[in-house]
């Protein structure tokens, strides 16, 4: 090919689903045990030795899952709109299946940041829900989500599937400054962000360091997740191909 | 450690409903994460060794 290549060379082995399904499968135990490790002592650290909260008591606590999950839901968001903008441009297969295995989990990261949300609502605000501009862009980010999904599984040519998919994808990434500034541009019963870039988190260190290693334990369970999804969707879209066959021949 | 007892601890200040169904919740959507995939990969590999032996056998 007498054509330049001005990407690094990762980024064209990421084009082979082949590449990806064997380097995903060296990278999934280390995920997999950090993962497991991470949660497992996250939890444990915040539900029995992290303090409570003089105010909220103990439904406090429920900040350890609501924050994490919330973060995941709009980081998915996020993998999947660049996933779709690589697919539309370099017409990358294996980006086209980021995106569709991307979806499912970051919908159940949506359902599980609302639902934990309305239920910590209950003890602090008195209500499970309120119609309140953080909470309803939330609400639209778990539609777009299942949007998504409805595309992919609606349309069966696969590359039609996958531009409708990431054009929705793209459109609805306007949401997610929504999401972020919504608990500041508009009056609201949800409290700020708890972790910001630039400032030291306003609660105690005891408090927001068992968070800290919630929401790497839910990164890497991200990740875990979606190497798996996109492993199965790999074999999926490769089985007619040689190196799929003798994969399963191995078996 | 923020409890005294195993029962203050299950009770969470009077607020164990709340912490232990968001709890229950997180595990049941985390689990069915990794489970589903993995359903989804054992149906996907059978189905395919299913059909190559289909086709080898045609040849």
């Amino acid at each position: 090919m007498a054509e330049k290549k001005w990407m690094p060379r990762w980024f064209y082995q990421l084009a082979s689903p082949r590449w990806c399904y064997q380097i995903t499968g060296k990278l999934l135990p280390w995920f997999t045990a950090a993962a497991l490790v991470l949660l497992v002592g996250g939890t444990v650290w915040s539900l029995a030795f992290a303090p409570a909260d003089y105010q909220q008591g103990n439904s406090f606590r429920i900040i350890y899952l609501h924050v994490p999950s919330a973060i995941l839901a709009q980081s998915a968001y996020m993998l999947m709109a660049v996933a779709g903008a690589i697919g539309l441009i370099w017409k990358m297969k294996v980006a086209d299946m980021v995106l569709k295995s991307a979806a499912p989990i970051g919908a159940s990261m949506a359902v599980l940041a609302l639902v934990t949300g309305a239920i910590w609502g209950k003890p602090t605000w008195g209500s499970w829900w309120v119609w309140d501009a953080r909470l309803t862009s939330m609400l639209i980010l778990f539609f777009l989500y299942l949007g998504v999904m409805a595309l992919n599984s609606a349309i069966e040519n696969e590359s039609t599937a996958a531009q409708a998919s990431a054009v929705l994808a793209l459109v609805g990434l306007v949401n997610i400054p929504i999401i972020k500034y919504s608990v500041e541009w508009w009056n609201t019963l949800h409290q700020p962000a708890t972790f910001k870039l630039t400032e030291k988190p306003a609660m105690p260190v005891e408090m927001w360091l068992p968070l800290l290693v919630m929401v790497i334990g839910f990164y890497c369970f991200f990740a875990v997740s979606l190497m798996q999804r996109l492993r199965n969707e790999i074999i999926w879209r490769e089985r007619r191909t040689g190196w799929v066959r003798e994969l399963l021949n191995k078996q | 450690m923020s409890f005294n007892s195993v029962s203050e601890f299950l009770a969470m200040g009077g607020h164990g409903l709340y912490v232990w169904l968001s709890y229950g919740l997180g595990v049941v959507i985390l689990a069915a994460n990794l489970i589903l995939p993995k359903l989804g990969r054992n149906r996907l590999l059978a189905e395919q060794k299913r059909r190559l032996r289909r086709e080898e056998g045609v040849r």
